[in-house]
């Protein structure tokens, strides 16, 4: 199941890619069509934060991943490259579980 | 000028691509490791950066199925942050002017890096020189990356130890920030983010982002914004 949502998934993400080099502008070119594809991945990506960090399974949680977070907040507000936001994260929500043992 | 032929230019085109191409591939570690911890195998996780290679919607299928989400959202919630390559596609096409053969090659390599160091150049032999360096560089360094982080994170052990879960947040977050410049983008985002958090205790797992997505749907159809739609986020 597992493997035919990777492959079913990556067949998908490749069409559209291909659709967009394919297809006469025109296509797509209406405004409205053109806004959602914009707003969606901030959408997304907005409720994907919120949810890898303050879910765990059908609960609303507050544990060492918030914490994380706060610090990949710092890390951006500081510039810092991609690579090292995450690292922060995991390293503080690391250093919180060690002091907090089971958070 | 001294440089008719525009060879320093394009020179400058590469190297900067190839900078933007070895920041990019080493992120692969991330990924690699995030999704070992979540739960996939090292093929399935060297599977994604393959077929899907598109790093936000890796990141997307990887945490809803860690999250316990069914496969199912997870390629859905995968597809629908993949539809942006479509408009970066149909925005780069006239400009590069690939025929034949190379359109469904240069497809694959259409994603947030290839586009935004090709769509500002004044030629299409620069467009084409920044697309080609920057697209093939993070493809085979991301897979290269994936690789070494999947395996890494197998011989780890308990990745909680380690915060990788807390990892993944982060990387969503840092995806998102270039886009949060745009005022509408934060309201959006947050209110992406609460209508999520809402729908956690109700549906199962995988579905409340899958409900954030509405929400970009709902907002698109009722705004009459008229800020440009395509702007592309530079990292």
């Amino acid at each position: 199941m597992t493997w035919l949502a990777i492959l079913g998934a990556g067949a998908g993400c490749y069409l559209l890619k291909l659709a967009g080099v394919s297809l006469p502008a025109r296509v797509l070119d209406h405004p409205v069509v053109e806004r959602i594809a914009d707003l969606i991945p901030v959408a997304l990506l907005g409720a994907l934060v919120a949810v890898q960090v303050f879910a765990g399974g059908t609960h609303l949680t507050f544990d060492a991943r918030a914490v994380g977070l706060g610090a990949a907040v710092i890390a951006l507000l500081l510039r810092a490259p991609f690579l090292l936001v995450v690292f922060v994260a995991a390293l503080t929500a690391a250093v919180a579980r060690l002091l907090v043992p089971g958070w | 000028m001294t440089d008719p032929d525009g060879r320093s230019d394009r020179r400058a085109v590469v190297r900067d691509s190839l900078g933007v191409g070895i920041a990019t591939g080493l992120y692969g570690v991330s990924f690699g490791a995030v999704s070992v911890a979540g739960g996939l195998s090292v093929s399935q996780t060297c599977a994604l950066s393959l077929v899907m290679f598109t790093g936000a919607s890796q990141f997307a299928f990887v945490g809803v199925v860690a999250a316990g989400g069914a496969p199912l959202s997870g390629a859905l919630t995968a597809l629908m942050l993949g539809t942006r390559n479509t408009l970066y596609g149909l925005k780069l096409a006239p400009l590069l002017g690939f025929r034949g053969w190379q359109r469904p090659l240069a497809a694959q390599v259409v994603i947030d890096e290839s586009t935004a160091m090709s769509v500002t150049r004044e030629s299409r032999e620069l467009a084409r020189a920044g697309f080609v360096s920057t697209g093939l560089s993070v493809f085979a360094l991301w897979n290269l990356f994936t690789l070494v982080g999947a395996v890494a994170g197998n011989l780890i052990g308990d990745p909680r130890t380690y915060g990788l879960d807390a990892a993944v947040g982060g990387a969503f977050l840092a995806l998102l920030w270039p886009r949060l410049s745009d005022p509408r983008n934060r309201v959006i985002a947050v209110c992406g983010a609460a209508v999520a958090l809402g729908a956690v205790p109700i549906t199962a797992a995988g579905v409340p982002v899958l409900v954030a997505g509405g929400v970009a749907l709902l907002a698109g159809v009722l705004s009459s914004s008229a800020s440009d739609p395509t702007e592309i986020p530079h990292r």
